[in-house]
């Protein structure tokens, strides 16, 4: 029985009645310092392309403009979260299932790789020699050393995800786990899943562009190039959502103690994620010469639609979570809403959950179903709208809830009590209000036609000047873009302190205090349970050791009223900002 | 939101055009330069400004860094504007009354986009896909006149 098994340098954490495995422990938060650390590199180049997008301020000269914006681009979009999502996987294969970390080596070596790749790509990009994007669309030709950058950190990455795979399989068969796995830890696993996937469209896109750069290959043409790119552009943005979604369900369990009212729903719409939201990527083709409307009516339509399902049901099943938790757990079932004016609100892990999961859904969600309808494309194909919505849902959404995890993962990694617990608290408001109001304003300046990726807005050194954004309603925009930029970086660096002040400054002890999670963990003991993130579906205990629970968690009786008029706001919400959207194009002139 | 797309691509004045097909890059330059030569009426900043007859197909080159040449169209006429890049990819963007329209232009690929503008005026063109340290001042203009 797993409770004998040989002690392989397990230390116990009462907290969350873990038994932490050191070899685990040190490469998750190896990964996860290192994702922090390119958070703030990444962070500081976003203060620099930020601050000079109104005419009134302008310093950087364009080539730096264009680096950095290349660089910001690939530092976070590829390798901040990459990595931090490798953390997250090494943690759920290892410490939520109460079992070892395997190939200790090799996943040493895929972290190698990963720290050299993104050296490369990103000294490469900053020093000039790959001032191409990170969507790196040929004919445009890097030096072969930024390709080859990205290409090791995707290897690095494909190899850590063999190991959480290797992991899991491992702790069951050798009975450190039984049962299903944790919810948490299955939508990591489809986060895994879709990752192998996109991961391999977009070595073929890489290596294809490695090879023409280095003359092996005679050329690469550029509408093939998109479509295998976007297998990875869009396809890791799969990883992000499975990825944010399970850490999504960590938070409940952590902040308000909560689980999902329906495992079997859950566990489907992971499902789907995972069969269908691939076939969305065509939709940054739509604007393209090459393709037939069959198929982008197919790829914008019923596949796609399936994922977006998807995507509702879980934004179903997390506030109704938090909702039933506060209901049952605590007590707090006056009318429809006291469950959420009561909640714990200045819990970071919950203030950056709710927060991520309104901009998600509200902002990123509705902007990213209206851009990949047909027509609606044609309105916003890359103009700050299409930034606007990512900043929406991978800012606003997968970073906030990142941060949101590693304000516990942190010090249950480092043993280490957190530092700034008030700067901690005021955080995710501060960051959220930031990321609001630059990505909103990015959305205004959109729908104007404010280019991307431009470093100069008023075209006034054009051969054919036109002073299209220097007007009021742009610049207005753009100061939205400024002063929300500001404000984002101010919260994105307190969320470093926090986390590098705990790193190095934070008390070393046994038992981290981590707030609620604590409290939870402590609770369920009390109650002969397993911490709410553990639970699996059938609701046993996986402590290996421990005997399957007669009392099964069933919260089936109650109901969450509250959620359901959210939900019925937010479909209002989406009806309104689609029939808007259709508004505008009509007043376009014919085209087709 | 299906019925919808499909119902505006089918019934709605503005669908995102289809017709595309490949092009030799030496080619389209060719047919540019041959149109320009033959439709030209002046110059604006260095760029030929062309009219092609009305309904008559217009050639619009997107190069490093400039949209070729400025087209003057008549008001309520429909034109076939075919649009390639004779090196790396842009991005036509067509700006007009705080909105835009936006396609994806790529070497070896000739798009087709047929538009019939209804109002007079100037209209820009800005390049909205990075291509290069130029980006910034990659512009073009459509003239529409009565
Ligand atoms: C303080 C927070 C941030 C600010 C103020 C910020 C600001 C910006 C700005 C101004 C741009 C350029 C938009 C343009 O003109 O094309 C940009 C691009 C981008 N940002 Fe951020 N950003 C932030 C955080 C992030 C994070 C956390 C991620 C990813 C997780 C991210 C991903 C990207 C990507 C992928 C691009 C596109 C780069 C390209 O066009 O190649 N940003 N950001
Ligand atoms: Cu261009
Ligand atoms: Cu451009």
């Amino acid at each position: 029985m797993a409770a004998e098994a040989p002690a392989r340098d397990f230390l116990a954490c009462e907290a969350t009645h873990f038994r932490i495995e050191r070899h685990g422990r040190q490469l998750a938060l190896a990964h996860a310092v290192g994702a922090v650390v390119l958070l703030a590199i990444g962070g500081l180049m976003a203060l620099l392309i930020a601050i000079q997008r109104v005419e009134a301020v302008q310093f950087i000269n364009d080539d730096w403009w264009y680096r950095l914006v290349a660089a910001h681009g690939a530092a976070m979009l590829l390798f901040w979260m990459l990595l931090f999502e490798v953390a997250a996987l090494y943690w759920g294969s290892t410490m939520l299932l109460n079992a070892p970390m395997r190939l200790v080596k090799v996943a040493w070596t895929a972290f190698g790789m990963m720290v050299l790749g993104v050296l490369l790509a990103t000294g490469m990009m900053l020093a000039g020699q790959a001032t191409v994007m990170f969507t790196a669309y040929p004919p445009m030709e890097a030096n072969p050393l930024f390709y080859l950058g990205v290409i090791l950190v995707a290897v690095g990455v494909l190899i850590a995800v063999a190991i959480f795979f290797v992991n899991v399989v491992a702790a069951k068969r050798e009975g450190y786990h039984r049962g299903s796995l944790p919810l948490v830890v299955y939508g990591l696993a489809a986060a895994a899943i879709i990752a192998v996937y996109s991961l391999g469209t977009g070595a073929v896109a890489y290596v294809s562009l490695f090879l023409w750069s280095v003359g092996l290959v005679e050329n690469v043409d550029p509408a093939f190039y998109r479509m295998f790119f976007w297998g990875i552009g869009h396809g890791a943005q799969q990883v992000n959502l499975a990825a944010m979604v399970a850490v999504w369900y960590a938070l409940v369990g952590f902040t308000v103690g909560g689980r999902t009212i329906s495992e079997s729903l859950s566990r489907l719409a992971f499902l789907l994620l995972i069969a269908f939201i691939h076939l969305g990527a065509v939709h940054h083709l739509l604007v393209d010469p090459g393709l037939g409307t069959s198929h982008r009516l197919m790829n914008t339509s019923y596949l796609l639609y399936l994922a977006v399902l998807a995507s509702l049901i879980h934004a179903f099943c997390i506030p109704s979570a938090i909702e039933v938790a506060q209901r049952e757990r605590h007590g707090f079932t006056k009318g429809l809403f006291q469950w959420l004016v009561r909640a714990p609100w200045k819990e970071p892990g919950f203030s950056s959950l709710v927060l991520s999961l309104v901009f998600f859904g509200f902002i990123g969600g509705v902007t990213g179903v209206i851009m990949s309808s047909m027509q609606m494309n044609m309105l916003v194909h890359n103009t700050l709208f299409v930034p606007g919505h990512f900043h929406g849902t991978v800012v606003a959404g997968a970073t906030l809830a990142f941060m949101g995890i590693a304000y516990y993962l942190l010090p249950l990694l480092s043993r280490r009590n957190l530092v700034g617990v008030a700067v901690a608290r005021l955080q995710p408001y501060v960051f959220f209000a930031g990321v609001a109001l630059f990505s909103l304003g990015m959305i205004r300046a959109g729908f104007y036609g404010v280019p991307r990726r431009s470093a100069d807005l008023s075209y006034q050194a054009a051969p054919l000047p036109t002073d299209s954004f220097i007007q009021t309603g742009p610049q207005l925009a753009m100061w939205a873009v400024l002063i929300g930029a500001l404000i984002a970086v101010v919260g994105g660096a307190m969320f470093i302190y926090v986390m590098l002040a705990t790193l190095f400054a934070g008390k070393v002890v046994d038992r981290p205090d981590v707030g609620l999670v604590l409290a939870y963990g402590a609770q369920e003991r009390e109650r002969g349970l397993p911490a709410p993130t553990m639970v699996a579906a059938d609701g046993h205990s996986l402590i290996g050791g421990h005997e399957p629970h007669d009392r099964k968690i069933s919260w089936r009786n109650f109901e969450a009223p509250g959620t359901v008029t959210l939900v019925f706001i937010f479909l209002a919400w989406f009806v309104v900002m689609y029939a808007l959207a259709h508004f505008n194009i009509a007043r376009l002139w014919p085209v087709g | 939101m299906f019925t919808a797309m499909v119902a505006w691509q089918a019934l709605g004045e503005q669908r995102i055009p289809v017709e595309s097909y490949r092009v030799d890059q030496a080619t389209f330059q060719s047919e540019v330069d041959a149109f320009v030569e033959a439709r030209q009426i002046g110059e604006e900043g260095g760029v030929p400004v062309v009219e092609p007859m009305p309904g008559e197909d217009a050639y619009l080159q997107a190069m490093m860094f400039q949209f070729r040449p400025v087209l003057q169209l008549q008001r309520g006429e429909t034109y076939r504007l075919l649009v390639s890049s004779t090196d790396v990819q842009h991005g036509l963007s067509l700006l007009k009354l705080g909105t835009s329209y936006n396609f994806q232009v790529l070497p070896g690929y000739l798009y087709v986009i047929r538009l019939t503008p209804e109002e007079t005026g100037e209209f820009s063109l800005v390049c909205n896909e990075f291509c290069g340290l130029g980006h910034h001042v990659m512009t073009g203009r459509i003239v529409v006149v009565d």
